[in-house]
């Protein structure tokens, strides 16, 4: 397969999690809001702040807005051109990565990223933001699930199926952590306790980002409780948006590429993602918080991009070495 | 039910589907009840279903007249264009003739000359020819086959007579089209179509990557075939993508591809491949930075060195430029009669010559009544209508001229042939053309259909997409419909 093609499925991947990935936490944010509003001292404002800072783009929606409240914050996560990340630039890149690997993706793949962009680039997405922002956040995760179930049924499993699936993981992997590390930084309103009502409500709506509180009280009969959300969304070996399921995967995935056995490694990428997935495997939630829980996210979301470099250089980047011994030879 | 046809004008000139007011043609006759049975409203709702199949399914092109970048559906008539059996044997005939006599043209002009010796072509015509390429003389191409791939552009005049209007021998485009209208066709009219024995297109792409592996360097078995397109700011990328898809091969950016030691390889995960066979979709100045443009950053460095060794094959070949440049054009009948001894069987539509001293004083003095071509522009660019430019638009025209003698050609006006296209309610008479495409390779191919372009714009003889242009699907009827017809 193409270099380049295998570069553009995998980021195509990711940009569509990535877009989902807002939906959620637009979407999630706005219950909040909701939920918060009676709590005497809170400010509803700053229950965006944290996504705002998940994203990265805090100066940036500074300068954008003049009146930096909710209805802004959804339009910067959601609609905003000039938010690389936003939902409308993410389904965009993929859109245009999937254009250019049209002969490695399934006609359904292709036909549902389009519907999906030219929905999100059409008056009545903007229109559907403002008066019901609920139905288009499901509209855009409905979107990327049934873009996951046509490339599952459609798609060959082979070299560019797992270049996607390594993709969606990471980025999903990144999610998870930095959706925990926002918790660890929004502010309780004063008077309130770790532990009470407003607490507990935070915490669920980090569950509910990731789908995973009904998973999580299948799990932990007793109530909401930090080091028991972090461990669930951290170490849950079958939960499908966990960090070290999603590690288990992008593993597997590149051992398939390369056709090597698990138990060792063929490249630098493999031997990364081999090493974060046995720390996974063997960590305790315990030492997690005893390293510190911000450190600890930190430290993966950093070993998160060595592997999404190491994997550039192993199929993208190494056949331009051969441009350098021509041009010198 | 419907009417639509109830105000259709026939007008004076040559109508495919009415012999005159009221007087349908055979071939037209099932088309047309069906049409009476069809209610306007399902109609409508018919058309907007095509052209939103179009859009979901990216079947668009990039119009850049803003930062964004707008994209456009090609637009899409329902009115099929039929070409009996017989009509279609004699077209099919008279394009194979004319592409073998193209191939010998080439193959001639890049070795002996004879054709420039024998004074049958003024040689001056060749040398100064923007798409000649010296560089290539004495080259061996695969195969002696120098057009693997031509789109031929056909119209009407006001008796029906089909004439060649221009051939397109580098990188014709369009061939999607003819595709996906027959898709298109097959979703929202399955009833009509069936009413027809019409001629299947679907093998096309099959047909081209046997041409194109049958180039392949030193009659290699399994070669590795790509597409080369510029890239998905081209406008055809569309067209580029699709027929990868259908052929099932790479469809690669001069960045995918090195040229080392004579060789051509795409960079893969696995490593360097090495490629064989190149289908570009790219003209020849942009192929090699060291060898053609400089500044060219679509191309691969080396690629024509890997070429000239016979390493890899292109498609169409280098220098193909010639055969489609305007003035030499007119020489296709010629050359027809100089290399295959017989008369050419479709007609060319007369030209005059700017660079012929009685030609030049007769574009000058009746410019207003011709078809000014500059000899290399494709896309309706670089050209004039004379019946419906204003006087300072001709006197421009007749400066550019007079500068430039070798590069301008001229025709009448040809009255094209009309065929009904929907318009806002009703059926209307639009011009149209037709542009065959014929594959060369193991033997000459030519897919049973073609690409109808029409001009959608009220009274407008330009039908190119740039210009509000549409298309049409085109049947071609299989034998037996045409003796069912004449028992009808």
């Amino acid at each position: 397969m193409l270099s380049r093609v295998a570069d553009s499925l995998y980021w195509m991947s990711r940009y569509i999690e990535r877009a989902e990935n807002n939906a959620r936490i637009a979407d999630v944010n706005l219950q909040l809001q909701l939920d918060l509003i009676n709590q005497p001292d809170s400010d509803p404002q700053q229950q965006w702040n944290p996504m705002i800072s998940s994203l990265e783009e805090n100066e940036l929606f500074a300068s954008l807005y003049a009146k930096p409240d909710g209805r802004a914050a959804m339009d910067f996560v959601s609609l905003q051109k000039k938010n690389r990340n936003s939902i409308y630039s993410c389904l965009a890149q993929a859109r245009e990565n999937a254009r250019t690997t049209r002969e490695q993706i399934s006609s359904e793949m292709w036909e549902q990223i389009n519907q999906l962009y030219l929905f999100v680039q059409s008056d009545s997405a903007r229109r559907l933001l403002r008066s019901s922002p609920y139905e288009f956040f499901k509209r855009i995760v409905v979107g990327s699930h049934l873009f996951q179930g046509i490339t599952h049924a459609t798609m060959t499993h082979g070299e560019s199926w797992h270049f996607m699936r390594i993709g969606r993981l990471l980025e999903r992997a990144d999610f998870s952590s930095r959706i925990l590390d926002v918790k660890y930084h929004i502010l309780l309103p004063s008077g309130e306790r770790v532990g009470g009502n407003v607490d507990t409500i935070q915490w669920m709506s980090v569950l509910k980002s990731c789908s995973a509180l009904e998973a999580y009280r299948k799990s932990y009969v007793n109530q909401v409780a930090p080091w028991k959300v972090a461990e669930f969304i951290i170490t849950h070996a079958g939960f499908p948006r966990s960090i070290r399921f999603c590690v288990d995967f992008v593993d597997e995935a590149l051992h398939c590429i390369s056709g090597s056995d698990e138990a060792r490694y063929a490249n630098e990428a493999e031997r990364l993602s081999g090493r974060l997935r046995s720390d996974l495997d063997y960590i305790t939630i315990g030492e997690i918080f005893k390293f510190g829980l911000h450190e600890y996210l930190a430290l993966i979301q950093q070993r998160l991009v060595e592997i999404s470099n190491a994997i550039f250089d192993i199929y993208c980047a190494s056949t331009l070495a051969a441009d350098e011994e021509n041009s010198s030879g | 039910m419907g009417d639509f046809f109830s105000g259709y004008e026939v007008g004076e000139f040559f109508d495919e589907m009415f012999a005159r007011p009221g007087e349908v043609r055979p071939h037209y006759s099932k088309l047309l009840a069906q049409f009476k049975e069809m209610a306007p409203d399902s109609f409508e709702r018919k058309s907007a279903l095509a052209a939103q199949t179009f859009l979901t399914q990216g079947i668009t092109f990039t119009v850049y007249d803003d930062d964004q970048g707008t994209e456009r559906i090609f637009p899409f008539d329902l009115v099929p264009r039929i070409i009996p059996a017989k009509e279609w044997e004699t077209i099919e005939r008279g394009l194979v003739q004319r592409i073998t006599a193209l191939n010998l043209f080439l193959h001639d002009i890049y070795h002996n000359q004879s054709i420039l010796r024998d004074k049958v072509l003024p040689k001056e015509l060749v040398w100064e020819a923007a798409h000649f390429r010296p560089e290539f003389m004495h080259f061996d191409v695969p195969r002696d086959i120098y057009i693997h791939i031509c789109g031929t552009d056909l119209v009407r005049d006001e008796r029906g007579d089909y004439m060649v209007l221009e051939d397109n021998a580098r990188c014709p485009s369009g061939v999607s089209y003819v595709l996906e209208n027959r898709q298109a066709m097959k979703r929202v009219f399955p009833t009509l179509l069936g009413e027809y024995r019409v001629r299947p297109v679907e093998d096309y792409s099959q047909e081209l990557l046997n041409v194109l592996r049958y180039v392949a360097p030193r009659a290699k078995r399994e070669p590795t075939v790509v597409l080369l397109t510029p890239g998905t700011y081209n406008s055809a990328y569309f067209e580029h993508s699709f027929l990868a898809r259908s052929m099932g091969i790479e469809i690669v950016e001069g960045r995918d591809l090195l040229a080392q030691n004579g060789q051509v390889f795409m960079r893969t995960t696995k490593g360097l491949k090495p490629v064989d066979v190149i289908y570009r979709r790219i003209d020849d100045d942009f192929l090699d930075p060291q060898v053609f443009r400089k500044d060219s950053g679509l191309g691969v460095s080396g690629l024509v060195d890997a070429y000239r060794r016979g390493n890899v094959s292109l498609a169409n070949a280098i220098g193909t430029g010639i055969a489609d440049d305007k003035v030499v054009y007119h020489f296709v009948p010629k050359m027809i009669r100089y290399y295959l001894g017989e008369d050419a069987i479709l007609p060319n539509v007369p030209t005059y010559l700017a660079s012929v001293k009685e030609d030049m004083s007769y574009i000058l003095e009746h410019i207003e009544k011709l078809v000014v071509k500059a000899a290399n522009e494709s896309g309706g660019y670089g050209m004039l209508v004379g019946t419906q430019a204003t006087k300072a638009e001709c006197d421009a025209f007749r400066q550019k001229v007079k500068a430039d003698p070798r590069n301008y050609i001229a025709q009448p006006v040809i009255p094209l042939s009309r065929a009904p296209a929907y318009c806002g309610g009703g059926m209307e008479g639009r011009h149209i053309d037709l542009r065959p495409y014929i594959l060369y390779g193991q033997k000459v191919t030519i897919i049973p259909g073609a690409l109808t372009r029409v001009a959608l714009t009220k009274g407008s003889l330009v039908v190119n997409s740039s210009q509000g242009g549409g298309s049409k699907d085109t049947w071609i009827l299989d034998d037996e419909e045409a003796s069912e017809a004449g028992q009808a």
